[in-house]
């Protein structure tokens, strides 16, 4: 099992392969990705119950939790990455790393943007500083100091490097941070309405709930491989297989 | 000749920066008016009215030695940075977690500390209530290392590049969101009439942990910008 | 005798352009290893990636036959680097940079008022360098090799902005580190006359 993973590793790592092996892999994670989305979404809007105090405007969650989910949890394998660039110097771990900062800024923004509309039904006001919210603001200026850097930095290797210590800074910090809003919050505000916290949500709710999370999990995939792979062509570029390659 | 203990190379580059800051001493000051004309905006642009100022005088002290701390930053590595000394240093058969923590300790000295000195004096400006100063300039004293402390880290990562001052605080200025929150918190729990005793556990254990982790981080950022 | 100083295979690129690739060397006690090419070949990169300030693409240098990032101290405690900075202060006089440089490596036991006096500086040891000409900077930026011991010298255009005599005082004090068991590893567009040492050329244009 374990020899398995380290060839996996090594095979995933070399750039060539991971070029054609996500190559190969796109046409059924597109598939999967329309199934789940359709399936998700067609549960969430149209058989999953209106809910008893937000009415019909519930079901925006449907995209904004997932949304917030992908956007910590790209952070995360960012950070993760972060670790492999210093540790091993791995190429395909720089990669995957500054092609995983936009996709995680645009969810991170699609869950403010989501939140926001749902604010106008609940509390009247597009924008109001809920700790999730303010948490979610905070950890979009964190990518986009990451893209930031990663663009200033002409040496795409030193880049590399830059950026992850910055998203390994930035992971130990997310959590203090995301703690000392919360506290803020609390301070400030006193007990708003929770809005996902609820004891127990109806399984009509939940079940598309999580297809929706893996949709996104999916559709982040996709996203990543089509980044990277353009990322690969053009870092090795100079490179016999990309040459031949793009021969026509 | 055996080469400096860990210690006694800690203090001999801190007493080198405290020395160089010295001689540059007209620099030394502008982190300082920096942070006292900042202050003077906001009563220009939200009025002057007594109560409202003394109610968000927390809250302005705190954002302005934010802006002031972040604006000296980049003078932390700068001209060792151009002059090849931090290459030198870098080279050093000493840690170099340890030589930015003298460097950044000593920049500190120079920079955050004088905010101490100054607070008080604009905390009567703004009407802060009196029992809160004492709380004021222990975040202050708490506070303001943490800012050094994780800034180096941003001055770090940007140091080479020729645009570096206005992603510094792209990167910088989200990282001090803990630490203005507590101290804001504190302050104003105090003027209420409450103990801070929280608030200001949780900066003493934000102070640790940066002082922990954030030179080593610093480091290796160094690293990357001179190779 | 072995070679203190290798590199494995060395690769260096830069912004694409693979500057050298495979790269072997040894260097035993006693040699100087004289680094040449046209701009842009890669000199300054190399001498970078011997003191492990650059990282090289692929490959490994190694001192007394362990790589350098395993040696850590021990290995840049033996290293003087001579980069294209003087790496000197400007607000801090002759004196309080030398001390500055002994306190940061491992001193020899030399007064520093003879070693101002080995590389001609004597009479400014209580001037600011900032009062100091280009060719004195770069004297005192040298007089790091006098009151540090460290038997790798590794020095990018160690002669810039150097007069005639200044340069043959140079020269003369590598002679005597080579004879005492050192290596040198430097780029000149100087010729330099070293004839009693075992010099050794690398052409990175070729």
């Amino acid at each position: 099992m374990f020899k398995w993973f380290v060839t996996w590793f090594h095979r995933f790592g070399s750039p060539p392969h991971f070029y054609r092996l996500a190559g190969r892999w796109l046409p059924w994670l597109t598939t999967l990705f329309v199934v789940t989305v359709i399936a998700g979404l067609y549960g969430g809007l149209v058989l999953a119950p209106a809910d008893y105090q937000q009415g019909e405007s519930f079901r925006i969650i449907y995209v904004h939790v997932p949304a917030a989910w992908m956007s910590m949890f790209i952070y995360v394998v960012m950070a993760f990455c972060g670790i492999v660039i210093l540790v091993w110097r791995m190429k395909m771990a720089e990669i995957v790393l500054s092609c995983s900062a936009p996709i995680g800024a645009s969810f991170t923004f699609l869950a403010l943007v989501t939140g926001s509309l749902w604010g106008k039904p609940m509390w009247g006001t597009y924008w109001v500083w809920d700790a999730r919210l303010t948490s979610e603001l905070i950890l979009l200026f964190l990518y986009l100091g990451v893209i930031g850097l990663y663009g200033a930095i002409d040496d795409k290797r030193v880049a590399a490097r830059a950026v992850a210590i910055l998203s390994i800074v930035g992971v130990v910090n997310i959590p203090i941070i995301h703690f000392s809003v919360e506290w803020w919050n609390s301070l400030h505000q006193g007990p708003t309405v929770t809005k996902f916290d609820k004891p127990s949500i109806d399984i009509r709710m939940l079940i598309p709930l999580l297809l929706m999370a893996l949709a996104f999990q999916i559709y982040y995939v996709i996203a990543l491989f089509q980044a990277a792979r353009a990322a690969i062509l053009q870092r090795e570029r100079n490179s016999r297989w990309v040459e031949e390659l793009v021969k026509p | 000749m055996k080469r400096l203990s860990l210690s006694q190379a800690f203090w001999f580059l801190l007493r080198r920066d405290l020395l160089l800051a010295m001689r540059n001493r007209a620099e030394l000051a502008n982190p300082l008016l920096f942070f006292v004309m900042v202050i003077t905006l906001f009563p220009l642009a939200v009025g002057a009215d007594p109560n409202l100022l003394s109610r968000i005088a927390a809250g302005i002290i705190w954002v302005a030695a934010l802006l002031a701390s972040m604006l000296s930053l980049d003078s932390i590595f700068r001209s060792d940075f151009e002059d090849g000394t931090l290459e030198q240093l870098l080279l050093s058969a000493h840690p170099l977690p340890v030589l930015v923590l003298a460097k950044v300790s000593a920049h500190w000295l120079v920079s955050g500390l004088p905010l101490l000195l100054i607070a008080p004096l604009l905390a009567m400006m703004l009407g802060l209530d009196s029992d809160a100063y004492g709380v004021l300039l222990l975040t202050i004293l708490l506070g303001t290392p943490v800012l050094s402390l994780i800034g180096s880290i941003g001055v770090a990562l940007t140091i080479g590049l020729p645009k570096g001052g206005i992603i510094l605080s792209l990167l910088v200025l989200p990282l001090y969101v803990p630490v203005l929150i507590f101290a804001a918190s504190a302050i104003e729990v105090v003027s209420s009439g409450l103990p801070a005793t929280a608030q200001l556990s949780m900066m003493l254990a934000f102070l640790f942990l940066a002082l922990s982790l954030s030179p080593v981080a610093t480091a290796a950022a160094l690293k990357m910008s001179m190779s | 005798m072995t070679a203190l100083l290798e590199t494995r295979e060395l690769t260096c690129v830069k912004d694409d352009r693979m500057l050298f690739e495979g790269l072997n060397l040894a260097l035993k006690p006693g040699q100087i290893l004289l680094v040449e090419g046209r701009n842009g070949s890669g000199k300054t990169s190399l001498l970078r990636i011997l003191t492990g300030l650059n990282l090289p693409e692929s490959g490994e240098v190694l001192w007394q036959g362990k790589s350098i990032s395993d040696v850590g101290a021990d290995f840049y405690e033996q290293v003087n680097y001579i980069g294209h900075h003087d790496g000197i202060k400007r607000d801090l006089t002759c004196l309080e940079n030398l001390r500055l440089v002994q306190a940061m490596g491992k001193p020899l036991p030399i007064s520093l008022d003879d070693a101002l006096e080995q590389v001609n500086l004597l009479r400014f040891g209580d001037n600011f360098v900032a009062t100091l000409s280009a060719g004195q900077k770069r004297r005192l930026a040298l007089a790091r090799l006098v009151v540090t011991e460290a038997s790798l010298w590794i020095m990018d255009e160690p002669f810039t902005s150097l007069d005639k005599a200044s340069m043959v005082l140079f020269q003369r004090m590598f002679e005597q580190h080579l004879a005492a068991g050192g290596i040198i590893v430097m780029t000149s567009h100087h010729d330099i006359e070293m004839p009693d040492s075992d010099v050794q050329r690398l052409d990175l244009s070729a």
